[in-house]
């Protein structure tokens, strides 16, 4: 360290993005394209689908099989670099609350191998605490949004049906994939216990919408990112994109470690260390716009003290890392016997489900003030690691070719089993809203840093009943379709309230959003209603971070949608010398 | 062989198992130990970020974990669990024994359940029969499999054999089925270029199911 030296870049860029995933790709994307020099910081590598995507191998090409390792959770084969936990890279918690944290390092973010479940939220999201008195409302609303999601829609492309559903809005659909077998079961299941089943709405190309990709090939591994780019990500249809303008410097492996400011309080740049040398950079730009994720967004505006910023940067409302919250989720599964030694045919369809269940209730009536979706899985999968696992629990169940066995066995038999029960799996998940409250945060630990000198957030979340009654709605429904289908649960009911029934811990979902959410207020909000600081101007933040809260809905599309208007707006804001 | 005398060799063999495991590792007939090519495929075949080859590297330079003897017991189950039939091949055609090797190095909390599982198959089959299990005649090995691969009637004090034999069983069936060999038998079709058209017709004649007009204008539909 004797030479310890600061790499400043000379170039002074219209805006400098830390991040690269869904809200920075977008601000990349937008910026670059109105002409703007803008410098990208990623913490991880390149990764372009096209050349590093694990599409299309088989599973023996994997010596774990697929199977996950702490670099992939999702498996081996899966688009997106780390998960819950980073070599170097600790986060720690109060007492035993729990707060499960993915973190993505690579050219895209996690919309590599997202589920591209691309929902518009709808009016009455943005005002639930008018509804409901929990939370707050959105300075913004439905209307505010809307042509964003309108442009986002035919600029990405997302496949659904418009079926007039006020909080479910329409869009601008390609047309959906026909359902599968057992998604037509549940459909029918569904008109039985009164749960709605539609198409489902996912940026995947079911047609062809422009020259630079292709149309989608049903592999059903959007998973593992798409080499002819026919799903949604950041890497493939924004930065890659962005990057042929020539207005954009892309440094990778980029771990951004304060936002720099000046004597009045302005951002001024972003200090980084390079993963490779180790060394300290900085690079300054008329705008700073923050795109890290919202819980890494939260850690580098605490991260970033000054005189003018003691408590971190624009943050006298203390709100920064706070009102911290993901999707809730609880999940159930079985086997459908009216499928076994099913007739073997391609199925892999898209990557993903083909229809799901949109928020069909009237909370006023219901224990829990806020809904959920249901997403359904099933059918002919690829075999991989884990795959038959526990059929000692199943082939002594069922008659299997109109026989009665013993549970377990050996040899030709067995055969016979995993044969039949191949492709009769089926399961469903509910996905909710979660209250977002001042007292569920993340903060910085004052006694750890990372690898790179950083201090770590340590994170304090917790669910209240509202959470855990719609966990119990979740199961109860799941397992009337289920029943109503013909199915056998086997898994995921036998969760009750010494579980809390089987609510996932929060972060677990990966929906994480809220840590730097906007609103009129500055003493309560850190954003205006354009994701901008509202105690330094050209400080922006276009992840999740901006949410005041976040539906029932995958939050990507309106990430996206946000991420564009705000871009919008810095473009606008700088014609007028405003920033 | 004198009972007391084969559970000192078993002892002894089980002290030994880490010089043993390193003196077979890198022989040509040890069979888990990769080909360069198969190396290289490991490290490259698939998109990995640096941490990623690192570990793979780490984990290929391991010596192997199992014993010879381990593995000859591996692979004896494997083929009582999965074994030819008229479809397919056995489980060590599909070459499990060598994927249970790589995975319990991989997932290392699959090593003890084996290991010990494997010591309480000899033990049994010493106290019973004063042979080691690969020693035994086949009626004999496969008595003691029946005492324990059927979890729900086996005796109680098989309870710890049983854990083993599902843990076996798991292991082998999800190598076996990943496995080119076993993808085939079990039917898979996909993991290929495709237009998803709906159930075929007869399919759903059989269930009894039929797309909507609503779908059938909505949906994509390739000719």
């Amino acid at each position: 360290m004797g030479d310890l030296q600061i790499h400043k870049q000379p170039k002074k860029y219209d805006a400098v993005i830390v991040g690269s995933g869904a809200g920075g790709g977008m601000a990349a994307y937008v910026l670059a394209h109105a002409g703007l020099k803008v410098c990208l910081l990623e913490a991880g590598p390149m990764f372009d689908p096209k050349k590093d995507s694990n599409q299309l191998k088989n599973p023996w090409e994997s010596p774990r099989r697929g199977a996950g390792t702490k670099f992939r959770p999702f498996g081996d084969f899966d688009g997106c670099y780390w998960g819950w936990e980073i070599d170097g890279e600790p986060y720690t918690h109060v007492g035993d609350t729990k707060w499960e944290w993915w973190r993505a390092r690579m050219l895209g973010g996690r919309t590599n191998h997202w589920g591209r479940i691309s929902l518009r939220f709808g009016p009455l999201d943005f005002k639930r605490k008018s509804i409901d008195g929990l939370g707050d409302d959105w300075p913004i609303g439905y209307e505010d949004v809307k042509p964003y999601y309108d442009k986002i829609d035919q600029m990405l492309g997302v496949f659904g049906t418009n079926e007039g559903l006020y909080n479910d809005p329409d869009g601008i659909f390609l047309p959906p994939p026909k359902p599968r077998l057992h998604e037509l079961m549940i459909k029918n299941a569904g008109k039985r216990v009164g749960v709605p089943v539609i198409p489902s709405r996912l940026s995947i190309l079911t047609k062809q919408i422009n020259k630079e990709r292709g149309a989608c090939f049903f592999c059903a591994q959007c998973g593992r990112s798409c080499k002819v780019y026919g799903d949604f990500s950041a890497s493939s249809c924004l930065v890659i994109p962005a990057l042929a303008t020539g207005n954009i410097d892309l440094v990778t492996n980029a771990m951004a470690r304060e936002v720099m400011t000046d004597k009045d309080g302005l951002a001024t740049g972003v200090s980084y260390i390079n993963k490779e040398d180790m060394q300290e950079y900085q690079v300054t730009g008329r705008t700073v716009i923050l795109a890290a994720s919202a819980c890494e967004s939260a850690r580098l505006m605490l991260n970033s003290k000054s005189t003018r910023h003691p408590n971190g940067l624009s943050n006298s409302s203390d709100a920064v890392g706070r009102y911290l919250h993901d999707s809730t989720g609880a999940d159930m599964g079985g086997i459908i016997p009216e499928l076994f030694d099913r007739k073997r045919y391609n199925e892999d369809g898209v990557g993903g489900m083909h229809v799901y269940s949109p928020w069909w209730l009237d909370n006023k009536k219901l224990d829990f003030p806020r809904g959920y979706h249901i997403e359904y899985g099933g059918g002919f999968g690829m075999p991989l690691y884990g795959f038959q696992w526990g059929i000692e629990k199943l082939n002594g169940a069922y008659k299997i070719k109109g026989k009665q066995k013993e549970a377990g066995g050996y040899g030709a038999s067995l055969k016979e089993d995993y044969r039949a029960i191949f492709g009769a799996h089926v399961g469903m998940s509910g996905r909710g809203e979660a209250i977002a409250r001042k007292d569920s945060y993340c903060e910085i630990d004052p006694t750890v840093v990372d690898k790179y000198g950083i201090p770590v957030l340590r994170f304090n979340t917790t669910y209240t009943d509202y959470e855990i009654n719609q966990a119990r709605h979740m199961k109860e429904t799941f397992a009337e379709i289920l029943h109503s289908m013909g199915a056998v649960a086997t898994w995921g009911n036998e969760d009750g309230k010494h579980n809390n029934y089987g609510l996932h811990a929060p972060g677990n979902i990966i929906h994480e959003a809220g840590t730097v959410r906007m609103g009129n207020d500055p003493k309560h909000s850190p954003l205006n209603k354009y994701s901008q600081a509202h105690e330094c101007k050209n400080l922006f933040c276009v992840d999740g971070g901006p949410f005041v809260s976040q539906a029932d809905k995958n939050i990507t599309w309106t990430i996206l949608a946000l991420s564009m208007r705000t871009s919008e707006y810095i473009v606008e804001q700088m014609k007028k010398q405003n920033i | 062989m004198d009972r007391r005398k084969s559970i000192k060799t078993l002892v002894i063999g089980g002290i030994s198992i880490g010089t043993l495991a390193e003196a077979c590792n890198r022989t040509e007939n040890s069979p888990v130990a990769p080909s360069e090519k198969e190396k290289d495929a490991i490290v490259s075949g698939i998109n990995r970020m640096k941490e990623e080859i690192a570990h793979e590297k780490k984990i290929d330079a391991e010596p192997a974990f199992f014993t010879p003897e381990e593995m000859t017991t591996i692979t004896l189950l494997g083929d009582i669990i999965i074994p030819k039939d008229e479809v397919s091949g056995s489980a060590s055609d599909a070459k499990v024994p060598a994927f249970i090797e790589f995975i319990v190095k991989d997932k290392p909390e699959h090593q003890m359940p084996m290991r010990w599982g494997i010591r309480w198959i000899n033990i049994q089959c010493l106290e019973r029969y004063g042979k080691l299990f690969n020693d035994c005649e086949h009626t004999k090995q496969m008595e003691i499999v029946d005492a324990i691969a059927w979890p729900n009637k086996a005796k109680p004090e098989m309870t710890q054999g049983v854990a083993f034999f599902n843990l076996m069983r798991n292991l082998v069936a999800t190598g076996f089925y990943t496995s080119e060999i076993g993808v085939k038998d079990i039917g898979y079709i996909g993991n290929a270029p495709f237009q998803w058209n709906g159930v075929p017709e007869d399919v759903l004649k059989q269930y009894n199911l039929a797309y909507t007009e609503k779908e059938l204008r909505e949906c994509i539909s390739f000719s």
